[in-house]
C-alpha cells in the first residue's frame, strides 16, 4: 500500500503542528470576532490568542469562515 | 445607516418594538455576507444564500444575543455568526451527494522520489529526509490509528471533506471529530519523536510545497 505523497505531506504537516493543547471548531469561533479585529487593527493576534490561530492553521473550515470574515469587515470598513 | 454601540444594539433588539433594529440588521448582515462570499460562491446563487443566511442569522443571533460579551464589536460578532451559517449550508450543498466511503485511498504504487519532491527547490538531504519522515507516516497511519481515525483523515485531508460534514456522516459533532483527530496527530506525532524527529525540523524541512 502506498498513500499518495500529496496526502501524506498533509499529514506531516498536521503532525508536525500538533500541540497538546488545542481548541476545537467552536472554541475558536467563539474567539473569531476578536481575533479578526485584532487582525484588521494590524495587532499581533496570533501571539495574543495562539490557541485560535493554532486552530485556524489546522481547520480549513474555521480558517474558510476567518478569511470571509475578514473580507466582510475589511469592507464594511471601506464603505 | 446609524452606527449604533453595543449596547445600543442590545437594547433595541431587545425592546418591544425592535422591528427597526431587525430590519437595520438585516441589511447589515446582506452587506456583511455579500462581501464574505462573492468570491466563494456561484454568482447564480449568491443572491438566495445571502438572503436565506440574513434571515437565519437574524434568528440565531436574536436566540444567542445573552452569549455576546462585548469583546467585539456587535456588527462583528453578527457577521460572524451569519458567515459561518452560510458557509455551512454551502459546505452542506456541495457535499450532499458524497458518502465518506467514496473517499477512500488510492494505492498509487509510487515511490517517494519523483516530481512531487523534486519539484521543490530542496536538497538531496532534504529530500531523504522528507522520504524517511513520509514513509515513516505511512507506516503509523496504517498501523497506529484505528481504522475510524484514518478513514476521517483520508476523508478530509486527502478528499476535503469539511469535517463538520464528516462528523454529521459519522452521527458525531465537529469539536468530537476534531478530538478524535487530535488524538491521532498526537499519538503520531509522539511516535515520531520516539524515532527521533522533531516537529520543528520536520516543519522546516516540509515548509516548501
Amino acid at each position: 500500500m502506498r498513500l499518495e505523497p500529496q496526502f501524506l505531506k498533509q499529514v506531516v504537516k498536521g503532525i508536525a503542528l500538533t500541540h497538546s493543547e488545542e481548541w476545537n471548531c467552536d472554541e475558536c469561533f467563539d474567539q473569531l470576532d476578536c481575533f479578526a479585529e485584532m487582525v484588521l487593527a494590524g495587532k499581533p493576534a496570533a501571539e495574543a490568542m495562539p490557541l485560535v490561530q493554532d486552530h485556524l492553521d489546522l481547520c480549513g473550515p474555521c480558517r474558510e469562515e476567518f478569511e470571509a470574515l475578514l473580507d466582510a469587515l475589511q469592507q464594511l470598513n471601506a464603505e | 445607516m446609524p452606527e449604533y454601540s453595543n449596547q445600543e444594539w442590545l437594547e433595541a433588539l431587545r425592546s418591544a418594538d425592535h422591528n427597526e433594529a431587525l430590519a437595520e440588521l438585516r441589511e447589515y448582515l446582506k452587506r456583511s455576507l455579500r462581501y464574505a462570499l462573492s468570491s466563494r460562491v456561484d454568482p447564480n446563487r449568491l443572491d438566495a444564500l445571502i438572503e436565506d443566511s440574513a434571515q437565519d442569522a437574524l434568528l440565531r443571533i436574536l436566540d444567542k444575543m445573552d452569549t455576546f460579551r462585548g469583546e467585539s464589536r456587535f456588527t462583528t460578532w453578527a457577521s460572524k455568526v451569519a458567515i459561518r451559517l452560510a458557509l455551512t449550508e454551502l459546505r452542506r450543498k456541495r457535499w450532499e451527494n458524497v458518502a465518506l466511503e467514496d473517499l477512500v485511498p488510492e494505492d498509487t504504487g509510487i515511490d517517494y522520489t519523483p516530481a512531487v519532491l523534486t519539484d521543490t527547490e530542496t536538497s538531496p538531504e532534504q529530500q531523504t529526509y522528507q522520504r524517511e519522515v513520509m514513509s515513516l507516516v505511512e507506516r503509523l497511519i496504517m498501523t497506529e490509528l484505528t481504522p475510524r481515525q484514518r478513514q476521517v483523515m483520508i476523508a478530509i485531508l486527502k478528499g476535503g471533506m469539511p469535517i463538520g460534514e464528516a462528523a454529521e456522516r459519522l452521527g458525531t459533532n465537529p469539536n468530537a471529530l476534531y478530538k478524535m483527530l487530535h488524538d491521532a496527530r498526537q499519538r503520531m506525532k509522539n511516535s515520531l519523536e520516539e524515532e527521533g524527529y522533531s516537529a520543528d525540523e520536520i516543519l522546516e524541512a516540509f515548509s516548501k510545497g
